[in-house]
C-alpha cells in the first residue's frame, strides 16, 4: 500500500472507533462523569473537608489529578478492549485480516481511537472538577505529556487484552482485578508517605504510581516520585507493550487458527 | 503465458489438534476463470480459501495470488483478493452503507471514490433502498448480497465466493449467478466458488477441483469430468398407465406413478433407438428430465470412491 492508501485506512479505523464511544456515549462518556462527581463530592467535599492537606495541598485538590488519571487509564483500556473484542467476537476483525494494512496500522489506529477516548473522558472530568474547586496547571506541557503517555500505554494493554480474550469475561478480568487495584493504591486517594515504610516501598514497584504521581506534579507541583524517571520508565513500558501487541497481531493471536 | 490467478503448491495445513485439515495439495486457477472447489463438509475447502485470505495460517507450502506470493508481499497478494466467507462477518449493528465504505477506507480508497463505487454494488445488488438499515435488520439473502458488495468495493481481480448462495432462496440464487456470471464475463474478475449447491458449480463454472479428507481428488474442465458419466439417468413422463413395458435396456418403472417410466442411458447407447422402441411400444412420452443433477452424481461417485479406498489403506 502506498503511504496514501494508509493514511486512508489509518484515519477509516480512527474515524469508525471515535464515532463508536460517541454514538454509545450514555456508556462510554457519561457513567465515568457521574461517578467521578461522586467522588468529588463525597471525597473531596464531605471527607476531603475532614482530611485537610495532603502534602500541603487541600484534600479536593490532591485527588482532582488522581480522579482524572484514573478515568484516563480505566477507559483508554476498556474502549481497545471491548471494541476489538467486539470484534473480534462479530468476526468484523476479518475485514481488517483480509484487507491489505499493515498490522501496524490497525495498532496504531486502535490505539488513537483509545487514547481519544481516554482524553475525552479525562476533558470531561476535568470539566466537572472545575465546579468543585480550581484546577491550575504548574506544568501545562509535562500534564499533557504524561496523561497522553499514559493513555497511549493503556490502549495498548486493552489491546492485547482483547487478542488474548476468549470470551467477553475476559476483558473485565484485567480491569477488575488489576487496573482497579493497582489504581486505588497508586496514590490516587493518598501520598505514599502516609504509608509506612515498608508499604511506602512496595507502593513503588506499582507502575501507575508514577503515572499518577507525574500528572499530579504537572498539575500541583508536588509529586512522592521523579517526574523524568516516571516519563522514562512508561516510555520504556510503551515500547515494550507494543512490540508485545504487534507480535501477537502478526502471529494471529486469537484472530487467525 | 500469464500468471495464474492462485497457484498453489504443496499446501499442508496441520490444526493444534494434530488434525491434517490439507495434505500438501496443488491447484491452478487460471486467470479469468470460473473456478468450483468442491467437496464434503470438512475436507478442507475452507481452510484453503482461509490461507488464501490470511484468515488461516498455513502450516507448509507456497500460495501466490496473480504471481505474488504471500509469504513475501501479503499486502499486495490481498489487495488482488475479494472474499466472500461462508459465514456473517460484519459489525451487525453497523449501517449497510459504513460498512461497504469502511471496508473501502481498510483498502486505501479515498471516499470521493468509494462512495459512487458503493452506491453502484448497493443498487446492482438490490441494496440501495436499505442502505441506512442496520446489518441485522437484513434478511439472510440481504446479508449475503451485502458480503458480495463489500467484497467488490475494491475493484479486486480475484473474488472467492465461499457458499455465497447458502440459504437463499432458488430465486434470489439464480439472480445472484447472474450477477457473478457477469462480473467474470464483463469486468474479467475470476472466481472461486464454493457450494454444496452442485447445480450451481455445474452452471456456472468451467473448471472444477474436488477435494476430500485434505487432498484433491480431481482437477478437471466441468465438460471433461461431466463427460466421465457412464450412465445418465432420465425421467419420462407418459401420457397414460402403460401396460406392457418395452424391452429397452435401461428402461423401468417407478415404484407408486404410473405416469413415469426411468431411463437410464449408457454412453454410446443412441436415444433415437430408444425412442423408436417407445414410439412401436405405442408408448407416448409427454416430457423428459434428468432424475438428479449430473454433477451430483459424479460428486457422490467420487468422495465414495476415495471414502472406500481410504477404508482399504487404513
Amino acid at each position: 500500500m502506498s503511504m496514501r492508501q494508509i493514511w486512508v485506512a489509518f484515519f477509516t479505523i480512527v474515524t469508525k472507533e471515535i464515532r463508536r464511544f460517541m454514538r454509545i456515549w450514555p456508556q462510554t462518556l457519561l457513567p465515568p462523569s457521574i461517578t467521578m462527581t461522586m467522588y468529588f463530592i463525597i471525597f473531596g467535599n464531605l471527607i476531603g473537608a475532614r482530611v485537610g492537606e495532603m502534602d500541603g495541598v487541600p484534600y479536593i485538590d490532591y485527588i482532582v489529578p488522581g480522579l482524572i488519571m484514573m478515568s484516563v487509564i480505566t477507559n483508554s483500556y476498556s474502549n481497545v478492549a471491548s471494541s476489538f473484542f467486539s470484534n473480534k467476537f462479530q468476526r468484523s476483525v476479518e475485514e481488517m485480516v483480509v484487507s491489505p494494512m499493515p498490522d501496524w496500522v490497525i495498532l496504531l489506529g486502535f490505539i488513537v481511537g483509545g487514547v481519544a477516548r481516554g482524553l475525552a473522558v479525562g476533558a470531561i472530568v476535568t470539566g466537572v472538577s472545575l465546579f468543585f474547586t480550581d484546577v491550575q496547571v504548574h506544568h501545562p506541557f509535562l500534564t499533557m505529556l504524561v496523561v497522553l503517555m499514559t493513555a497511549v500505554l493503556f490502549s495498548i494493554g486493552g489491546f492485547i487484552n482483547s487478542l488474548l480474550a476468549k470470551k467477553f469475561d475476559d476483558i473485565s478480568i484485567v480491569p477488575i482485578f488489576v487496573l482497579t487495584p493497582l489504581t486505588y493504591l497508586g496514590g490516587v486517594f493518598y501520598s505514599i508517605h502516609t504509608l509506612p515504610e515498608i508499604w511506602q516501598n512496595i507502593s513503588m514497584i506499582n507502575p501507575i504510581l508514577y503515572m499518577v504521581n507525574t500528572f499530579r506534579y504537572g498539575i500541583l507541583g508536588v509529586s512522592d516520585i521523579n517526574a523524568g524517571g516516571a516519563i522514562a520508565a512508561i516510555s520504556m513500558f510503551i515500547v515494550v507493550f507494543y512490540i508485545l501487541a504487534l507480535w501477537l497481531l502478526k502471529r494471529g493471536q486469537g484472530i487467525r487458527s | 503465458m500469464a500468471e495464474p490467478a492462485l497457484s498453489i503448491r504443496g499446501l499442508t495445513k496441520v490444526y493444534g489438534n494434530d488434525f491434517h485439515a490439507l495434505k500438501g495439495i496443488d491447484l491452478n486457477v487460471p486467470q479469468g476463470d470460473f473456478f468450483a472447489l468442491l467437496g464434503p463438509n470438512g475436507a478442507g475447502k475452507s481452510t484453503t480459501l482461509g490461507i488464501v485470505c490470511s484468515l488461516v495460517n498455513k502450516t507448509a507450502g507456497q500460495v501466490k495470488v496473480f504471481g505474488v506470493d504471500i509469504d513475501t508481499n501479503f499486502s499486495l497478494a490481498k489487495y488482488h483478493l475479494g472474499v466472500v466467507p461462508q459465514e456473517f462477518n460484519f459489525n451487525q449493528f453497523e449501517k449497510v452503507y459504513d460498512i461497504v465504505l469502511t471496508q473501502a477506507g481498510y483498502y486505501g480508497m479515498p471516499m470521493r471514490e468509494a462512495r459512487p463505487r458503493a452506491r453502484q454494488l448497493l443498487e446492482d445488488l438490490g441494496l440501495w433502498d436499505k442502505r441506512d438499515n442496520v446489518a441485522r435488520m437484513l434478511s439472510g439473502g440481504m446479508k449475503r448480497r451485502l458480503m458480495i458488495a463489500r467484497a467488490l468495493i475494491h475493484r479486486p481481480k480475484l473474488l472467492i465466493l465461499d457458499e455465497p448462495t447458502a440459504g437463499v432462496d432458488i430465486e434470489l440464487r439464480r439472480s445472484m449467478w447472474e450477477y457473478m456470471r457477469r462480473i467474470n464475463r464483463e469486468e474479467g474478475t475470476t472466481i472461486i466458488l464454493t457450494t454444496h449447491y452442485l447445480e450451481e458449480a455445474e452452471n456456472l463454472c468451467r473448471n472444477i477441483a474436488i477435494i476430500n479428507h485434505g487432498e484433491i481428488v480431481k482437477n478437471t474442465t466441468m465438460r471433461e469430468l461431466l463427460a466421465e458419466l457412464d450412465t445418465e439417468t432420465f425421467i419420462l413422463d407418459v401420457s397414460g398407465p402403460v401396460e406392457a413395458l418395452p424391452d429397452i435396456e435401461g428402461l423401468e418403472r417407478v415404484a407408486h406413478d404410473d405416469s413415469q417410466l426411468q431411463l437410464s442411458v449408457k454412453k454410446g447407447q443412441r436415444l433415437n433407438d430408444v425412442f423408436k422402441a417407445l414410439n412401436d411400444a405405442h408408448v407416448d412420452v409427454v416430457s423428459m428430465r434428468n432424475r438428479a443433477n449430473r454433477l451430483e452424481e459424479l460428486f457422490v461417485n467420487l468422495v465414495a470412491e476415495q471414502n472406500q479406498a481410504g477404508e482399504i489403506r487404513s
